[in-house]
């Protein structure tokens, strides 16, 4: 049976922060899930977020489909220098309100590529805002040991992430 | 500069670093690339809106009820 244990969590501080970066993660696991919880000062409904394994900035394709209530979409990135297509809430958002991520990376540890999927709901008290749905893969066969979420402004106070880790026991 | 919150899993340790300028320049071609995807896909959607909605025009000149454009295209 696979469980689910908890690595680290973290709350950004009052001064906001432009990135969230786990480093040396255990190599231990399987699978790793990580749970965000962000909201950033980009003036939309959302705040753009961009995703980087171990510093990397080459070598990511991803494909993205996405709801916003009014209107669907979707985008395509090949040879990518992060992967993006996903968000947090923005400041245009109903006060106080944070997206909902879900990132999922199998045989993080492995030697093969690294695929990992994300799916996000933003938060507002409005008929349009953003769902989306990521699938991705990392042309590169190192183990992951470290995982950068970066927005295109800051992520505000109280935004949080949770690293777990993942294997049979 | 920017900050970046690190979390060091081994350790625990969180520190707040400021970003590097690579990283700056990075996060703000992110933000422009995916700046102008959003625009274009926006565009393209606008396209295909206004599209739907002449057609709608031109269905309902031909005397064609609301009800049957719905039916046809909705």
């Amino acid at each position: 049976m696979a469980t689910h244990n908890l690595i680290q969590t973290v709350t950004v501080g009052a001064g906001g922060a432009a990135s969230v970066e786990f480093t040396s993660i255990p190599q231990t696991y399987t699978d790793l899930l990580i749970l965000y919880s962000l909201r950033g000062s980009q003036a939309q409904v959302y705040t753009q977020a961009s995703l980087t394994f171990n510093a990397s900035s080459t070598g990511y394709y991803w494909k993205m489909l996405q709801g916003t209530g009014t209107s669907i979409g979707n985008q395509a990135v090949t040879n990518g220098s992060s992967i993006g297509g996903f968000n947090g809430t923005g400041s245009s958002a109903t006060a106080n309100t944070f997206g909902n991520l879900r990132l999922y990376i199998p045989n993080y540890a492995g030697s093969q590529f690294k695929s990992c999927s994300i799916n996000d709901v933003l938060e507002t008290n409005a008929s349009t805002t953003y769902m989306s749905l990521v699938a991705a893969v990392w042309t590169n066969t190192n183990a992951i040991t470290t995982i950068t979420i970066t927005g295109a402004n800051n992520w505000v106070q109280h935004s949080s992430a949770s690293l777990y880790g993942i294997k049979n026991t | 500069m920017p900050t970046k919150l690190v979390i060091n899993c081994s350790t625990g340790e969180r520190a707040e670093v400021e970003m590097t300028a690579e990283e700056v320049a990075q996060q703000e071609a992110d933000a422009s690339a995916f700046a102008e995807q959003e625009a274009a896909r926006q565009a393209e959607l606008d396209a295909t809106a206004a599209t739907k909605a002449s057609a709608q025009a031109k269905l309902r000149a031909l005397g064609l009820s609301d009800a049957e454009i719905e039916a046809l295209v909705g």
